[in-house]
């Protein structure tokens, strides 16, 4: 009887959006009278922080600073249609939709601007502080503070934008199953090194290394706890989590956290990230949807490194000592 | 985290002033410091608690429910049948048209799995609607039940679900989604090795930190404003039109920070039943799951089986892969044609594979509904997929990471369901892996490149 030592590798793509079900989001931005800018959706803030990367998506395309931006969301009395936060779709679709808006909205500041600087709009840049300046002329420039209250007060125009992003519903053909199921897809590498005692059956996973392309990082910190928290919960699925122990009986399904484990902090295992960006054609900034992706190949990895220590393979989820020593009884018998 | 900049350089602009920027996230305060508000931190003068009394069994004939003593206990405002719900059969994805209605929000005459919802409760606090639960009194028939993906399958089995009249979701294709690429068939017969292995899961919990719920009330326009964690709005108010026969206008939904989904909040479950108890009361209804609920009666991720048959050739190739996938959906559809759809739609993996034959099911059984979760119509096959790999690397003697880069597709190479792949980079997460985890492959592995050849 020992403590055996096993690594085992995945790789996996993963598909953005519900393409088969048709797939539209909208978003409304306008800016206050002093240049502020709000952005109104509906779509739903789960926790990942999307209210923030929609704020950073509409400071990027107008050209003024984060904090400028404020993101009004998850209200149907006001926001447009979103099909919702799901299928890794949020930053993908409404980040579109956000920037197709915040596009309008900065064409009308630059023609206000450029009324009040009397030069052509095509001739002016913003600086991502809140001023607009002519191109090659920064020394005339006019603070978009100024231009909002100029279009408010003087100039009667409306510093506003509209954005709409719809992939149409694929349908499935019949008889070959030609589809288009989702529109830019993000990738994902996987090591895990496990330790497994067979005397008791029990898995240590000891280091975990994911590679994630995603796309575009667009906030790395964010993007961060995402994967950390997803190759969490992968190790979680692999070798701790289900609500029927004896699928299919329904016997024995927990009810609380006691019954029903996870991985606790002593449990977590050494998780390196690293991240790769190929930006997708169709993807705001070139972002895709990792936010389903990072908690799929840590599963088939600590499955592998698990066969690697041990010689037993376990197809049956989740991977419990009780499976691991029902295998390595059955091998020893052979 | 690490972000290598040297993959991909070519193609991207470095450029940007507010994206790519680690700017600290606005909400984090108002969580760290308990400032952020959730729907259940709504309180109501004069609101309602809404209790469930559920099925005990998985499958059974209701001969009567007596609600009589219920309604008579202290604090009771009001007890809800299937009698009252408007459209009380319906089935959520029938906004993408994809029906048959198969669902009730209060059984009608049978249960189909343990736990399902036959009567409401409404009382002045928890606790009364607690106890006036326990005082219904339902007289049930039991009936054999199924819950074995392949028994439910086999002619004679009980039947779960009239509403579908077999024990499978009906595609336009048929009993399953099918992908039919190259010959199949044709490539296992000139394979030098083949390998059929089968995989399984269970159901998963999505465990969010704040379980399932709404708070409603009813405002003085006529109108009624639903405080929820939906983690679809419109989607949402859209199917709660639908059960309660009331126009859009009249629902204003309004979410806010949801304390976890991962795919667990868009059933349209809680919801409906609550504005219509705020109807019916004139009073605000707050329907929040207990942990139990949200662990055996919230939809988990479905179980599946996955059956893999793969020809593979001595040099490493896989010429023919043959996949067989079952989606276990318990008593109802939810999300689940869908997610068996999408499935169909992502075998046979990150892999270029020349003929590719692929059956999903979705099928019923009398369990827990299951429904959308993180990584839906995905996962499970990427656990066997991948298993499936190390497995075939293995029977011919090759390294298991040197093995899926001889498969790996790259730009232009057309996958199963007839798309061309675009954007890869399958290789190059490999190569860095084998950087990562010091696991060295050969020299020629690590020169490939997922872009075509001169573009």
């Amino acid at each position: 009887m020992a403590i055996r030592r096993g690594r085992g590798v995945a790789a996996i793509n993963y598909p953005t959006g519900m393409n088969l079900g048709g797939d539209p989001t909208q978003a409304l931005v306008h800016s206050t009278p002093t240049g502020n800018f709000m952005v109104t959706l509906s779509s739903v803030d789960l926790g990942q922080g999307m209210k923030q990367i929609m704020a950073q998506i509409c400071a990027e395309t107008i050209g003024v600073p984060t904090d400028r931006v404020v993101v009004d969301t998850a209200d149907t009395d006001t926001g447009p249609h979103c099909m919702g936060t799901f299928a890794s779709r949020g930053t993908h679709r409404a980040g579109n939709a956000v920037i197709q808006a915040a596009r309008e909205a900065r064409q009308v500041m630059l023609e206000v601007a450029a009324e009040e600087l009397e030069v052509n709009a095509s001739d002016l840049e913003t600086d991502g502080q809140g001023n607009i300046l002519v191109k090659g002329a920064p020394q005339k420039s006019i603070s978009i503070f100024d231009v909002a209250l100029s279009a408010h007060f003087k100039r009667g125009r409306s510093i506003s934008g509209r954005g709409m992003f719809l992939i149409p519903r694929s349908y499935p053909e019949k008889e070959t199953g030609a589809m288009k199921p989702s529109t830019c897809y993000a990738h994902a590498c996987t090591v895990a090194e496990v330790e497994v005692d067979d005397e008791t059956g029990e898995v240590t996973v000891l280091t975990v290394k994911n590679v994630f392309e995603i796309g575009r990082a667009l906030n790395p910190k964010m993007v961060e706890q995402q994967l950390v928290g997803g190759s969490w919960m992968g190790i979680s699925h692999a070798l701790y989590e289900t609500t029927e122990p004896y699928y299919p009986n329904r016997d024995h399904g927990g009810t609380d956290f006691n019954q029903y484990l996870m991985p606790g902090p002593g449990d977590l295992a050494e998780t390196e990230i690293i991240v790769l960006e190929r930006p997708s054609a169709d993807g705001p900034y070139g972002a895709k949807g990792p936010g389903e992706m990072c908690a799929n190949p840590q599963i088939p990895a600590v499955a592998n490194a698990v066969f690697d220590a041990v010689g037993v393979r376990i197809d049956t989820l989740p991977i419990t000592p009780e499976r691991i020593l029902r295998a390595l009884k059955a091998q020893a018998a052979n | 985290m690490e972000l290598r900049k040297s993959y991909f350089a070519d193609v991207r602009k470095d450029d940007l002033h507010e994206i790519g920027q680690p700017r600290p996230r606005s909400d984090s305060p108002g969580h760290v410091t308990g400032k952020t508000a959730f729907f259940a931190d709504r309180n109501f003068p004069g609101m309602l608690h809404l209790k469930m009394v559920r099925s005990p069994h998985h499958h059974a004939r209701i001969r009567s429910i007596d609600t009589s003593e219920a309604e008579k206990h202290p604090g009771v405002v009001r007890v809800l049948t299937a009698k009252d719900v408007p459209h009380n059969v319906n089935t959520i994805l029938i906004l993408i048209q994809i029906g048959p209605e198969d669902e009730t929000v209060l059984a009608d005459g049978k249960v189909r799995w343990k736990g399902e919802a036959v009567v409401a409760v409404l009382a002045e606090t928890e606790r009364a609607a607690q106890e006036a639960a326990a005082k219904v009194k339902v007289d049930y028939e039991v009936l054999p039940a199924v819950f074995d993906m392949e028994e439910a399958l086999k002619p004679g089995a009980p039947l779960v679900n009239e509403y579908h009249g077999q024990n499978y979701y009906l595609y336009d294709s048929g009993e399953c989604r099918k992908v039919r690429f190259g010959d199949v068939e044709a490539g296992f017969a000139g394979a030098d090795h083949i390998l059929e292995q089968s995989y399984q899961s269970s159901p998963i919990e999505h465990a969010p930190t704040e379980t399932t719920g709404c708070v409603v009330t009813p405002e003085g326009n006529d109108r009624f404003t639903c405080y929820t964690n939906t983690q679809a709005m419109f989607f949402t108010l859209d199917n709660t039109s639908i059960i309660l026969q009331m126009p859009g206008s009249k629902l204003h939904f309004v979410g806010g920070t949801v304390g976890g989904g991962f795919g667990g909040k868009v059933d349209v479950i809680v919801e409906p039943i609550a504005i219509l108890g705020a109807k019916l009361t004139g009073r605000p209804v707050c329907f929040i799951y207990s942990r139990e609920e949200e662990m055996q009666i919230s939809s988990p991720r479905a179980a599946e089986k996955v059956v893999i048959k793969d020809g593979v050739m001595k040099d490493g190739r896989i010429v023919a892969r043959k996949v067989t996938g079952y989606t276990d959906a318990g008593a109802y559809s939810r999300h689940s044609p869908y997610g068996a759809q999408k499935g169909a739609g992502h075998y046979p993996g990150p892999y270029t594979i020349p003929n590719v034959w692929i059956d999903t099911y979705c099928v019923y059984t009398n369990r827990t509904p299951s429904s959308a979760m993180r990584g839906f119509g995905v996962t499970i096959g990427d656990f066997a997929l991948e298993v499936q790999m190390d497995k075939l690397a293995r029977l011919i003697g090759m390294d298991p990471l040197e093995f899926r880069f001889i498969n790996a597709y790259r730009d232009g190479d057309m996958k199963a369901h007839r798309q061309p792949t675009e954007g890869a980079a399958l290789i190059e997460c490999m190569q860095e892996a084998s950087r990562a985890a010091n696991w060295p492959v050969a020299e020629k592995f690590m020169a490939m490149s997922s872009y075509v050849k001169g573009v």
